[in-house]
């Protein structure tokens, strides 16, 4: 029974990371960057769901969609202000410093407002536990309502990539750039929009992984998420399934080695695992092999 | 011929000014250190600077010169600090001599920082940009558990371990507790000094300067520029490949046992992802490839954020604003433009004045 | 006295599609060889399978009497065969003597250790390699670049440096990748002198791919003409340029 409660467990905590990654993997498939700010993304989603719930009273679905909002506009903000400039550059690198920069900027920033220490963050989730078997196995709220929310992200945003004339444009852009401008796809909206969804989803992301980990810091967005970015490439980075299985299967692996075999070595592992996936395929579970042309 | 005499002259000035500007910077510090003008702020920092720098060059070797992201360099000089520390705290009472001790410490870290980049160099560098870049961090992250993880003690009969905690050690009555998991190795004795940074620093310049200037560098940048053409005129991808990651990583190494060595604590937690990215700041602001820029960027991005202590809470906050924009300044091509359109016009009104 | 370059019955597939089929080639030392053919008939893939690229599925390559199929690229080019690229791949960052020296990398040697403390065996190789690299370069009427990053040649001398790379490695035979793209008729006459200088100066095989005819017919002396990858026809330049089948796949019926 304890297996199972870890392994659910585990897939709740993935799917946070499903979540996370897939922003991770839209931006990377369609602007080709590294968003290292995006864990901070997440961190200023947490913050704006507790400022709302405890400053203005809010119910907590208002202060989930409120921080949606907060972070949507954060996202495109940044996207226009400093990445933008910089897709064209010289060297890739260029934009991965800057999102290094706006990372730490978006750290000390929420440090200045909240301050540096610990906010205690109540649960957005008030659905009651679960207990099966006569109390031998608990799944909690918060477990439920990850899980749901991550698979309904999942659905809905195939559906849009696929169904809608926003998520075609996103595929073409991801495609091939200069084409998708001939096509008459206006580039830098889409790639804005891209930045929208991705922030708006690490706004649910960070709501729901305070109500797991309560413990709210400038520094909470942080170890997510790497932990994320490294789901997506395990995953296949740049596809939505691939991001999904691998945080799901992340969570998994993370969870069941700090249970059974060492919570200090819990993260070595989730990353050796990483390692040998990469190394078995190179482009990860889900991703497109790609073949240099002589 | 007098055309490849006169390359030969503009890199060999080249090569003196980064000596020049080092050499300089060390005699400036010297002096102010004897006559008691060196701000306590910069007195402080001395050690950190080298090393710092000396990684900066290492990593620049790797991003600037071979061409591929590394987000994992702190766990090369979490694997030198590491085993040098667990040397230099064991060998504490056997070796009195400090110089010798650090010597044999160096030594020690910079072979095992060398023999894991070899190690993890052969399947990883297999892979190719974004995703070498992932698994090079979590290689830097699994180092620092790993080493957090450990707990080790030393009696008469050699060296315990364990992965529980330190009273799982098993040690004899005599035994004592040289490095304890996540609190790392603690009561060091710290033999780095700025003399030893300064000679190291330029033994790495040294080395990567005319490394550069080889055969084997050439090979290398050829690699960078166009891996098919490298192939296609007989160059081996994997080995200057390797090469370039194995130096780098014994490099890296040696930063590590300097840093180390310049506190009485030593904690594998201080060499994780963000020191990796602190690193990669310092090679990108200095101009990937620009050796001596590395240098520069590592001390200005060190000194700056002490330097900006009298804004209190807004100093990183603007520390993260001056980065953005210097980025943006300095890489975006409409910045450029601009920049490239006023220069030309100065230089036009200046030309017409004389 | 065997062929310089005899290849038979070469094929490959990707996927489904066959890119190259039962192809066979006979090239004599010293000899100017061409290979035609529409777009997408397969002509770089040859090379591809000739320079170790892409690993053969079938058929047999034979360098000088030495069997060099499914070898490496690094191993091919050691054996002696050289190349240059459709879209032209340069060192770019590098000084046009670096690009030169790069490909002197396995004519001229020294250890990692004399690289790292600038031996005197170091400079002694370097010494030759300058020379070495400079005297290729002259040939070109490169030598006045020596000092100018590759990137920021003209395109015409950026083939040309290609070329001379190439060179560098000392091989049996250099294979040219659609040397006179791009050029306008002034620089490909000026780079079929050069071709046919360089056959005669360093005694050279050279297999080139070209859709300009004129070079073509100007300094081939035989030619293979590939379509859908297959051989179509092969012979001397004049027979083959004739042959209705050639016409037919170049302007369709």
């Amino acid at each position: 029974m304890s297996f199972l409660s870890y392994l659910i467990n585990g897939i709740s905590l993935g799917s946070v990371y499903a979540i996370i990654a897939l922003g991770y993997t839209m931006v990377y498939g369609i602007a080709k960057m590294l968003n290292f700010a995006h864990g901070d993304v997440i961190m200023v989603g947490g913050y704006a769901t507790f400022s709302m719930m405890m400053y203005a009273g809010a119910n907590p679905l208002v202060a989930v969609l409120a921080a949606i909002v907060v972070c949507t506009v954060l996202g495109v903000v940044i996207e226009t202000i400093a990445y933008r400039p910089l897709l064209e550059a010289a060297s890739p690198l260029a934009v991965l410093i800057t999102a290094i920069g706006v990372s730490y900027f978006l750290q000390n920033a929420v440090q200045l407002i909240f301050g540096s220490g610990t906010k205690s963050f109540q649960s957005v989730v008030s659905v009651p536990n679960l207990k099966l078997a006569d109390g031998a196995l608990t799944i909690t709220g918060t477990s439920m309502v990850t899980i749901a929310a991550s698979v309904v992200i999942m659905l809905v945003l195939t559906i849009f990539v696929n169904k809608t004339k926003a998520g075609q444009a996103m595929l073409a852009v991801a495609e091939d750039k200069g084409a998708a401008q001939l096509m008459g796809i206006n580039v830098n909206r889409t790639i804005a929009l891209t930045f929208a969804i991705g922030s708006g989803l690490a706004a649910i992301a960070g709501a729901l992984l305070c109500s797991a980990y309560p413990a709210l810091t400038p520094m909470t967005g942080s170890m997510p998420g790497i932990k994320a970015f490294t789901a997506a490439v395990f995953g296949g980075i740049g596809s939505i399934p691939g991001a999904m299985v691998g945080g799901i299967l992340l969570g998994i692996i993370e969870n069941l080695s700090r249970a059974y075999i060492s919570s200090q070595l819990a993260d070595a592992i989730v990353f050796g695992v990483l390692i040998i996936v990469l190394l078995v395929k190179p482009t990860g579970l889900f991703g497109k092999q790609i073949r240099e042309k002589v | 011929m007098q055309l490849v005499e006169k390359m030969k002259k503009a890199t060999r000035r080249k090569q003196m000014k980064t000596y020049g500007v080092v050499l300089a910077a060390f005699v400036i510090i010297e002096i102010l250190s004897l006559t008691g003008n060196l701000p306590n702020i910069l007195a402080g920092q001395l050690v950190t600077l080298c090393a710092y720098a000396i990684a900066a060059i290492s990593l620049n070797l790797v991003v600037g010169i071979s061409g591929e992201l590394s987000l994992g360099h702190a766990g090369f000089m979490c694997v030198g600090a590491y085993t040098s520390g667990l040397f230099t705290k064991c060998m504490q009472p056997v070796i009195p001599n400090s110089n010798v001790r650090f010597l044999l410490a160096l030594l020690i870290g910079i072979v095992a920082a060398g023999v894991i980049g070899f190690l993890i160099g052969i399947p990883v560098l297999r892979l190719r940009g974004d995703y070498l870049a992932i698994v090079t961090l979590a290689f830097c992250q699994i180092i620092k558990n790993v080493f957090q993880a450990f707990y080790i003690g030393l009696d008469s009969t050699g060296l315990h371990f364990s992965m529980r905690d330190q009273f799982s050690i098993k040690m004899a009555a005599d035994g004592k507790v040289i490095a304890s998991g996540p609190q790392g190795i603690t009561a060091l004795s710290r033999d780095s000094s700025f003399i030893a940074g300064m000679i190291l620093l330029l033994i790495t310049l040294f080395i990567v300067q005319n490394l550069i200037n080889s055969r084997d560098g050439r090979a290398i940048m050829a690699i960078r520029d166009n891996r098919i053409a490298a192939e296609s005129v007989g160059i081996s991808i994997t080995k200057y490949k390797l090469m370039a990651f194995t130096t780098a990583s014994a490099m890296a190494g040696a930063a590590g046992v300097l840093y180390a060595h310049g506190f009485a604590t030593l904690n594998s937690s201080a060499y994780d992802f963000n020191k990796s990215i602190l690193i990669l700041v310092f090679v990108v602001l200095g101009g990937m490839g620009n050796i001596l820029g590395s240098v520069v960027a590592a001390v200005i991005l060190t000194v700056l954020p002490e330097m900006l202590r009298f804004l209190d809470a807004y100093r990183m906050l603007i520390y993260a604003i001056v980065m953005i924009v210097m980025m943006l300044v300095n890489w975006s091509p409409k910045a450029l433009e601009l920049r490239e359109v006023y220069t030309s016009r100065f230089k036009k009104k200046t030309g017409k004045e004389a | 006295m065997s062929a310089m370059l005899e290849v038979k019955n070469l094929g490959i597939s990707f996927g489904g599609l066959r890119a190259v089929n039962e192809f066979n080639l006979t090239i004599e030392k010293g000899m100017l060889y061409g290979l035609i053919g529409p777009n997408g008939a397969g002509k770089t893939t040859v090379f591809n399978l000739l320079t170790g690229v892409y690993k053969p599925s079938e058929g047999v390559v034979m360098l000088d009497g030495e069997n060099i199929t499914g070898k490496s690229t690094i191993e091919i080019n050691k054996a002696g065969v050289a190349r240059t690229f459709q879209n032209i791949r340069l060192f770019k960052q590098l000084p046009v003597l670096d690009n030169v020296k790069a490909g002197l990398h396995n004519e001229m040697k020294y250890s990692m250790l004399s690289s790292i403390f600038h031996t005197p065996a170091y400079r002694k190789v370097e010494k030759e390699m300058d020379e070495k690299a400079m005297e290729l370069l002259k040939v070109f009427g490169l030598d006045g670049f020596a000092d100018v990053a590759a990137a920021n040649l003209p395109y015409g001398e950026q083939r040309k440096l290609e070329i001379a790379r190439a060179l560098a490695t000392n091989p049996k035979i250099l294979l040219l990748d659609e040397p006179a793209a791009g050029m306008n008729p002034n620089e490909t006459q000026a780079l079929m002198d050069m071709i046919c200088f360089v056959r005669d100066h360093f005694d050279m095989t050279i297999l080139l791919i070209e859709h300009d005819m004129r070079l073509v017919s100007g300094i081939c002396e035989e030619l293979t003409v590939l379509n859908f990858g297959e051989t179509l026809c092969k012979g001397k330049t004049a027979e083959v340029l004739s042959d209705p089948r050639v016409i037919t796949a170049y302007l369709g019926n």
